[in-house]
Protein backbone atom coordinates (compact mmCIF):
# COMPACT_ATOMS: atom_id res chain seq x y z
CA UNK A 1 0.00 0.00 0.00
CA UNK A 2 1.29 3.68 -0.89
CA UNK A 3 1.39 6.16 2.35
CA UNK A 4 -1.04 9.70 1.50
CA UNK A 5 2.29 11.49 0.84
CA UNK A 6 3.37 9.54 -1.64
CA UNK A 7 0.31 8.99 -3.22
CA UNK A 8 -0.16 13.01 -3.06
CA UNK A 9 2.78 13.78 -4.48
CA UNK A 10 2.37 11.20 -7.46
CA UNK A 11 -1.13 12.26 -7.93
CA UNK A 12 0.33 15.87 -7.78
CA UNK A 13 3.43 15.61 -10.33
CA UNK A 14 0.98 13.63 -12.92
CA UNK A 15 -1.91 16.21 -13.44
CA UNK A 16 0.25 19.18 -12.73
CA UNK A 17 -2.00 21.15 -11.32
CA UNK A 18 -1.67 23.24 -8.22
CA UNK A 19 -4.53 22.17 -5.73
CA UNK A 20 -4.00 24.32 -3.35
CA UNK A 21 -4.99 27.15 -5.22
CA UNK A 22 -8.27 26.37 -5.27
CA UNK A 23 -10.78 28.64 -3.43
CA UNK A 24 -14.02 25.82 -3.20
CA UNK A 25 -16.43 27.89 -5.21
CA UNK A 26 -17.63 24.96 -6.53
CA UNK A 27 -18.12 26.35 -10.08
CA UNK A 28 -16.21 22.56 -11.53
CA UNK A 29 -18.80 20.60 -10.30
CA UNK A 30 -21.95 23.13 -11.02
CA UNK A 31 -20.80 22.71 -14.73
CA UNK A 32 -19.91 19.16 -14.99
CA UNK A 33 -22.10 17.48 -17.08
CA UNK A 34 -21.06 14.00 -15.85
CA UNK A 35 -22.29 15.73 -11.97
CA UNK A 36 -25.06 12.88 -11.57
CA UNK A 37 -23.36 9.98 -12.61
CA UNK A 38 -20.90 10.99 -9.60
CA UNK A 39 -20.15 9.68 -5.86
CA UNK A 40 -17.63 12.46 -5.73
CA UNK A 41 -17.44 15.73 -7.98
CA UNK A 42 -14.65 17.57 -9.49
CA UNK A 43 -14.43 20.44 -6.98
CA UNK A 44 -14.19 16.65 -4.29
CA UNK A 45 -11.56 15.25 -6.40
CA UNK A 46 -9.45 18.82 -5.91
CA UNK A 47 -10.29 18.89 -2.55
CA UNK A 48 -9.49 15.15 -1.23
CA UNK A 49 -6.18 15.56 -3.12
CA UNK A 50 -5.16 18.59 -1.90
CA UNK A 51 -5.69 17.03 1.83
CA UNK A 52 -4.22 13.84 0.80
CA UNK A 53 -7.68 11.39 1.14
CA UNK A 54 -6.84 9.78 -2.16
CA UNK A 55 -7.68 5.92 -1.61
CA UNK A 56 -11.77 6.84 -1.36
CA UNK A 57 -11.15 8.21 -5.07
CA UNK A 58 -8.74 5.09 -6.38
CA UNK A 59 -11.56 3.00 -5.44
CA UNK A 60 -14.62 4.96 -7.04
CA UNK A 61 -16.29 4.21 -9.93
CA UNK A 62 -16.47 8.14 -10.18
CA UNK A 63 -13.00 8.09 -12.16
CA UNK A 64 -14.64 6.64 -15.22
CA UNK A 65 -17.56 9.22 -15.64
CA UNK A 66 -15.75 12.06 -16.39
CA UNK A 67 -16.45 12.83 -20.10
CA UNK A 68 -13.13 14.84 -20.59
CA UNK A 69 -15.50 17.77 -21.62
CA UNK A 70 -13.06 20.54 -20.26
CA UNK A 71 -15.66 22.91 -19.25
CA UNK A 72 -14.57 22.29 -15.42
CA UNK A 73 -11.12 23.26 -17.27
CA UNK A 74 -12.37 26.57 -18.93
CA UNK A 75 -14.69 27.86 -16.33
CA UNK A 76 -12.42 28.02 -13.37
CA UNK A 77 -12.31 31.05 -12.12
CA UNK A 78 -8.75 30.23 -10.89
CA UNK A 79 -7.12 27.85 -13.29
CA UNK A 80 -7.15 24.81 -11.11
CA UNK A 81 -7.98 22.94 -14.00
CA UNK A 82 -10.16 20.13 -11.95
CA UNK A 83 -10.55 17.72 -14.61
CA UNK A 84 -6.77 17.04 -15.05
CA UNK A 85 -6.80 15.89 -11.56
CA UNK A 86 -9.69 13.40 -12.04
CA UNK A 87 -7.48 12.24 -15.11
CA UNK A 88 -4.47 11.77 -12.90
CA UNK A 89 -6.33 9.52 -10.71
CA UNK A 90 -7.45 7.62 -13.05
CA UNK A 91 -4.15 6.86 -14.92
CA UNK A 92 -2.81 6.13 -11.20
CA UNK A 93 -5.69 3.52 -10.69
CA UNK A 94 -5.44 1.73 -14.88
CA UNK A 95 -1.59 2.17 -14.42
CA UNK A 96 -1.58 -0.73 -12.43
CA UNK A 97 -1.17 -4.25 -13.90
CA UNK A 98 -4.56 -5.91 -14.52
CA UNK A 99 -6.51 -2.43 -13.63
CA UNK A 100 -7.86 -1.91 -17.17
CA UNK A 101 -11.42 -1.06 -16.80
CA UNK A 102 -12.40 -2.22 -20.32
CA UNK A 103 -10.86 -5.01 -22.37
CA UNK A 104 -11.31 -5.88 -25.98
CA UNK A 105 -13.38 -8.78 -25.18
CA UNK A 106 -16.27 -6.01 -23.97
CA UNK A 107 -16.20 -4.51 -27.61
CA UNK A 108 -18.60 -6.82 -29.26
CA UNK A 109 -21.17 -6.05 -26.96
CA UNK A 110 -20.39 -2.53 -27.40
CA UNK A 111 -20.40 -2.06 -31.16
CA UNK A 112 -23.82 -1.67 -33.46
CA UNK A 113 -23.68 -0.43 -37.08
CA UNK A 114 -23.01 2.93 -36.32
CA UNK A 115 -20.62 3.06 -34.22
CA UNK A 116 -18.26 5.61 -35.02
CA UNK A 117 -14.05 3.83 -34.33
CA UNK A 118 -13.74 7.40 -32.67
CA UNK A 119 -15.94 5.61 -29.63
CA UNK A 120 -13.48 2.83 -29.31
CA UNK A 121 -10.24 4.82 -29.85
CA UNK A 122 -11.52 6.76 -27.27
CA UNK A 123 -12.75 4.46 -24.55
CA UNK A 124 -9.60 2.25 -24.87
CA UNK A 125 -7.47 5.61 -24.33
CA UNK A 126 -9.34 6.80 -21.13
CA UNK A 127 -10.15 3.51 -19.98
CA UNK A 128 -6.69 1.31 -19.92
CA UNK A 129 -3.11 1.30 -19.80
CA UNK B 1 -3.18 26.90 -51.67
CA UNK B 2 -2.15 22.94 -50.69
CA UNK B 3 -2.37 22.07 -47.22
CA UNK B 4 -1.33 18.81 -44.80
CA UNK B 5 -4.82 17.35 -44.25
CA UNK B 6 -4.70 14.50 -41.06
CA UNK B 7 -8.33 12.65 -41.90
CA UNK B 8 -8.39 10.47 -38.96
CA UNK B 9 -9.72 6.64 -38.48
CA UNK B 10 -13.32 7.78 -38.15
CA UNK B 11 -13.03 9.48 -41.63
CA UNK B 12 -12.12 6.22 -43.45
CA UNK B 13 -15.16 4.45 -41.89
CA UNK B 14 -18.20 5.35 -40.38
CA UNK B 15 -17.50 8.75 -41.39
CA UNK B 16 -16.78 8.92 -44.90
CA UNK B 17 -19.11 11.60 -46.04
CA UNK B 18 -17.54 13.86 -43.98
CA UNK B 19 -14.25 13.26 -45.18
CA UNK B 20 -15.70 13.03 -49.04
CA UNK B 21 -17.64 16.41 -48.80
CA UNK B 22 -14.40 17.82 -47.33
CA UNK B 23 -12.21 17.20 -50.32
CA UNK B 24 -14.96 18.04 -52.82
CA UNK B 25 -15.97 21.25 -51.14
CA UNK B 26 -12.28 21.76 -50.71
CA UNK B 27 -11.19 21.84 -54.14
CA UNK B 28 -14.42 23.79 -55.04
CA UNK B 29 -12.97 26.98 -53.19
CA UNK B 30 -9.55 25.92 -54.19
CA UNK B 31 -7.66 24.20 -51.52
CA UNK B 32 -6.21 20.98 -52.09
CA UNK B 33 -5.83 18.79 -48.98
CA UNK B 34 -2.99 16.95 -49.80
CA UNK B 35 -3.69 13.51 -47.32
CA UNK B 36 -0.70 13.15 -44.47
CA UNK B 37 1.71 10.03 -45.52
CA UNK B 38 1.34 7.06 -43.19
CA UNK B 39 -0.53 8.98 -40.86
CA UNK B 40 -1.77 7.02 -37.38
CA UNK B 41 -5.05 7.41 -35.27
CA UNK B 42 -4.51 10.19 -33.31
CA UNK B 43 -6.53 8.24 -29.89
CA UNK B 44 -9.75 10.03 -30.00
CA UNK B 45 -8.78 11.75 -26.87
CA UNK B 46 -6.23 14.23 -25.29
CA UNK B 47 -4.40 12.55 -22.23
CA UNK B 48 -3.67 15.91 -20.19
CA UNK B 49 -0.93 14.05 -18.05
CA UNK B 50 2.40 15.22 -18.95
CA UNK B 51 4.00 11.39 -18.26
CA UNK B 52 2.06 10.22 -20.96
CA UNK B 53 4.74 10.36 -23.78
CA UNK B 54 4.13 7.45 -26.24
CA UNK B 55 0.45 8.21 -27.04
CA UNK B 56 1.03 11.54 -28.44
CA UNK B 57 3.29 10.41 -31.14
CA UNK B 58 1.31 10.01 -33.90
CA UNK B 59 0.06 13.37 -33.67
CA UNK B 60 3.59 15.24 -33.09
CA UNK B 61 4.69 12.97 -36.52
CA UNK B 62 1.94 14.19 -38.55
CA UNK B 63 2.38 18.02 -37.00
CA UNK B 64 6.23 17.32 -38.46
CA UNK B 65 5.23 15.86 -41.26
CA UNK B 66 2.87 19.55 -42.04
CA UNK B 67 5.91 21.74 -40.79
CA UNK B 68 8.57 20.14 -42.98
CA UNK B 69 6.42 20.29 -46.00
CA UNK B 70 5.64 24.05 -44.66
CA UNK B 71 2.17 23.57 -45.24
CA UNK B 72 -0.41 24.13 -42.26
CA UNK B 73 -2.13 20.69 -40.61
CA UNK B 74 -5.95 20.78 -41.49
CA UNK B 75 -7.63 18.29 -39.56
CA UNK B 76 -12.03 18.22 -39.84
CA UNK B 77 -12.55 15.93 -36.96
CA UNK B 78 -13.28 17.87 -33.78
CA UNK B 79 -11.56 14.77 -31.73
CA UNK B 80 -8.45 15.01 -34.14
CA UNK B 81 -7.90 18.91 -34.31
CA UNK B 82 -8.22 18.80 -30.20
CA UNK B 83 -5.43 16.47 -29.81
CA UNK B 84 -3.90 17.13 -32.39
CA UNK B 85 -3.52 21.43 -31.16
CA UNK B 86 -3.46 20.18 -27.69
CA UNK B 87 0.01 17.97 -28.49
CA UNK B 88 1.26 20.77 -30.56
CA UNK B 89 0.53 23.45 -27.62
CA UNK B 90 2.47 20.88 -25.12
CA UNK B 91 5.30 20.81 -27.22
CA UNK B 92 5.43 24.58 -27.69
CA UNK B 93 5.39 24.88 -23.71
CA UNK B 94 6.39 22.50 -21.97
CA UNK B 95 10.22 21.61 -23.02
CA UNK B 96 10.41 18.69 -20.45
CA UNK B 97 7.46 17.11 -22.10
CA UNK B 98 9.09 17.79 -26.08
CA UNK B 99 12.20 17.04 -25.10
CA UNK B 100 10.87 13.27 -24.14
CA UNK B 101 8.81 13.89 -27.53
CA UNK B 102 11.87 14.39 -29.77
CA UNK B 103 14.12 11.21 -28.20
CA UNK B 104 11.54 9.13 -30.50
CA UNK B 105 12.21 11.21 -33.37
CA UNK B 106 14.36 9.92 -35.52
CA UNK B 107 16.37 13.05 -37.49
CA UNK B 108 15.86 16.59 -36.37
CA UNK B 109 13.47 17.84 -33.35
CA UNK B 110 10.07 19.34 -33.71
CA UNK B 111 9.21 21.93 -31.12
CA UNK B 112 5.35 22.90 -31.98
CA UNK B 113 6.42 24.72 -34.94
CA UNK B 114 3.40 23.79 -37.33
CA UNK B 115 0.10 25.80 -37.83
CA UNK B 116 -2.97 23.53 -37.40
CA UNK B 117 -6.43 24.50 -38.50
CA UNK B 118 -9.81 22.81 -38.22
CA UNK B 119 -11.57 22.77 -41.61
CA UNK B 120 -14.02 25.32 -40.23
CA UNK B 121 -10.61 27.51 -39.04
CA UNK B 122 -9.35 26.86 -42.68
CA UNK B 123 -13.17 28.63 -44.50
CA UNK B 124 -12.71 31.49 -41.73
CA UNK B 125 -9.31 32.25 -41.73
CA UNK B 126 -7.40 31.02 -44.89
CA UNK B 127 -10.36 30.97 -47.59
CA UNK B 128 -12.97 33.63 -45.95
CA UNK B 129 -16.49 33.49 -45.16
CA UNK B 130 -16.84 35.85 -47.86
CA UNK B 131 -15.30 34.19 -50.43
CA UNK B 132 -17.36 31.42 -49.44
CA UNK B 133 -20.49 33.28 -49.97
CA UNK B 134 -19.52 34.06 -53.29
CA UNK B 135 -19.17 30.30 -54.81
CA UNK B 136 -21.99 29.29 -52.96
CA UNK B 137 -24.29 28.06 -55.38
CA UNK B 138 -27.48 26.30 -53.73
CA UNK B 139 -28.36 29.25 -51.38
CA UNK B 140 -29.84 27.46 -48.27
CA UNK B 141 -32.09 30.40 -47.37
CA UNK B 142 -34.86 29.78 -45.06
CA UNK B 143 -33.25 26.58 -43.69
CA UNK B 144 -33.37 26.73 -39.63
CA UNK B 145 -30.20 25.19 -39.31
CA UNK B 146 -28.30 25.00 -35.30
CA UNK B 147 -24.60 24.65 -34.59
CA UNK B 148 -23.39 21.54 -32.58
CA UNK B 149 -19.58 22.66 -30.90
CA UNK B 150 -20.01 19.68 -28.34
CA UNK B 151 -16.73 20.21 -26.07
CA UNK B 152 -14.02 19.27 -28.32
CA UNK B 153 -14.09 22.40 -30.91
CA UNK B 154 -13.77 24.93 -28.29
CA UNK B 155 -11.86 24.01 -25.27
CA UNK B 156 -9.64 24.52 -23.08
CA UNK B 157 -9.51 27.71 -25.06
CA UNK B 158 -6.17 28.48 -24.02
CA UNK B 159 -5.07 26.22 -26.65
CA UNK B 160 -7.93 25.95 -28.91
CA UNK B 161 -7.99 29.47 -29.52
CA UNK B 162 -10.67 29.01 -32.21
CA UNK B 163 -13.57 30.97 -30.91
CA UNK B 164 -15.35 32.40 -27.77
CA UNK B 165 -15.58 29.29 -25.63
CA UNK B 166 -18.84 30.03 -24.07
CA UNK B 167 -20.42 32.53 -27.17
CA UNK B 168 -18.95 31.01 -30.33
CA UNK B 169 -19.91 32.28 -33.54
CA UNK B 170 -17.70 30.72 -36.03
CA UNK B 171 -20.43 28.04 -37.02
CA UNK B 172 -23.06 30.60 -37.23
CA UNK B 173 -21.36 32.64 -39.56
CA UNK B 174 -20.77 29.46 -41.41
CA UNK B 175 -24.27 28.67 -42.09
CA UNK B 176 -25.29 31.99 -42.81
CA UNK B 177 -22.82 32.28 -45.58
CA UNK B 178 -24.35 29.47 -47.03
CA UNK B 179 -27.62 31.56 -46.67
CA UNK B 180 -29.38 29.77 -44.12
CA UNK B 181 -30.99 30.71 -40.96
CA UNK B 182 -28.54 30.28 -38.00
CA UNK B 183 -30.32 28.79 -34.45
CA UNK B 184 -28.76 29.83 -31.54
CA UNK B 185 -29.56 27.52 -28.25
CA UNK B 186 -27.38 27.60 -24.95
CA UNK B 187 -26.56 23.58 -25.12
CA UNK B 188 -24.72 24.63 -28.28
CA UNK B 189 -21.37 23.97 -26.95
CA UNK B 190 -22.02 21.46 -23.85
CA UNK B 191 -21.17 17.68 -24.40
CA UNK B 192 -22.84 14.97 -25.74
CA UNK B 193 -21.47 12.43 -23.78
CA UNK B 194 -18.59 11.42 -25.77
CA UNK B 195 -17.19 8.09 -25.19
CA UNK B 196 -19.60 7.81 -22.13
CA UNK B 197 -21.64 5.57 -24.16
CA UNK B 198 -19.20 2.62 -23.26
CA UNK B 199 -19.20 3.18 -19.53
CA UNK B 200 -23.36 4.67 -18.94
CA UNK B 201 -25.61 4.75 -21.75
CA UNK B 202 -28.05 6.76 -19.13
CA UNK B 203 -25.59 9.52 -19.03
CA UNK B 204 -24.81 9.88 -22.74
CA UNK B 205 -28.80 9.59 -23.22
CA UNK B 206 -29.43 12.45 -20.76
CA UNK B 207 -26.83 14.81 -22.22
CA UNK B 208 -27.74 14.17 -26.27
CA UNK B 209 -31.35 14.24 -25.34
CA UNK B 210 -30.88 17.72 -23.89
CA UNK B 211 -28.85 19.32 -26.52
CA UNK B 212 -31.20 18.10 -28.61
CA UNK B 213 -34.56 19.30 -27.19
CA UNK B 214 -32.84 23.09 -26.53
CA UNK B 215 -32.04 23.27 -30.55
CA UNK B 216 -35.48 22.49 -31.64
CA UNK B 217 -37.03 24.40 -29.02
CA UNK B 218 -34.94 27.59 -30.63
CA UNK B 219 -36.50 26.18 -33.75
CA UNK B 220 -34.02 24.32 -35.53
CA UNK B 221 -35.02 21.73 -38.12
CA UNK B 222 -31.21 20.49 -38.69
CA UNK B 223 -28.12 20.35 -36.62
CA UNK B 224 -24.82 20.14 -37.72
CA UNK B 225 -21.42 19.08 -36.42
CA UNK B 226 -17.85 18.60 -36.82
CA UNK B 227 -17.79 15.39 -34.98
CA UNK B 228 -18.70 11.47 -35.70
CA UNK B 229 -19.00 10.72 -32.04
CA UNK B 230 -21.54 13.41 -31.48
CA UNK B 231 -23.23 12.77 -34.53
CA UNK B 232 -23.55 8.73 -33.38
CA UNK B 233 -24.49 9.81 -29.58
CA UNK B 234 -27.09 12.75 -31.14
CA UNK B 235 -28.53 10.01 -33.29
CA UNK B 236 -28.60 7.02 -31.13
CA UNK B 237 -30.27 8.48 -28.42
CA UNK B 238 -33.33 9.25 -30.76
CA UNK B 239 -32.58 12.93 -32.36
CA UNK B 240 -35.88 13.69 -34.50
CA UNK B 241 -34.62 16.64 -36.59
CA UNK B 242 -31.10 15.38 -39.32
CA UNK B 243 -27.77 15.23 -37.73
CA UNK B 244 -25.90 15.89 -40.25
CA UNK B 245 -21.76 16.70 -41.19
CA UNK B 246 -21.04 20.51 -41.75
CA UNK B 247 -18.96 19.58 -44.80
CA UNK B 248 -22.38 17.82 -46.46
CA UNK B 249 -23.75 21.00 -46.02
CA UNK B 250 -21.13 22.67 -47.54
CA UNK B 251 -20.66 20.28 -50.84
CA UNK B 252 -24.94 20.85 -51.42
CA UNK B 253 -24.54 24.77 -51.15
CA UNK B 254 -21.23 24.66 -53.47
CA UNK B 255 -23.37 22.24 -56.11
CA UNK B 256 -20.72 19.12 -55.47
CA UNK B 257 -22.45 17.15 -53.60
CA UNK B 258 -23.62 13.77 -54.87
CA UNK B 259 -25.51 10.66 -53.36
CA UNK B 260 -22.95 8.21 -51.65
CA UNK B 261 -23.79 4.85 -49.07
CA UNK B 262 -21.16 5.90 -46.82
Amino acid sequence: MHNNRYLRDEIIRISGVNTAKCMKCGKCSATCPAYDEMEYHPHQFVNMVESGDITPLLNSDSLYKCLSCFACIDRCPRGVEPAKVVEAVRLFAVRKQGANRMTANDVPAIVDEDTPQQLLVSAFRKYTK
Amino acid sequence: MKVSYFPGCTLKNKAKDLDLYSYKSASALGVTLEEIENWQCCGGVFTSADDEVATKLSSVRALKYAFERNEPLVTVCSACHNVIKQTNYAMQTNKTFADKVNRYMAEDSYNGEAEVYHYLEMLRDLVGFDTLKEKVVNSLKGKKIAAYYGCLLLRPNKVMRMDDPENPTIMEDFIRALGADAVVYAKRNECCGGYISVESPDSARRNSNAVVKNAKAAGAEMIITACPLCKYNLEKNGADIPVVYFTELLAEALGVKEDTNA
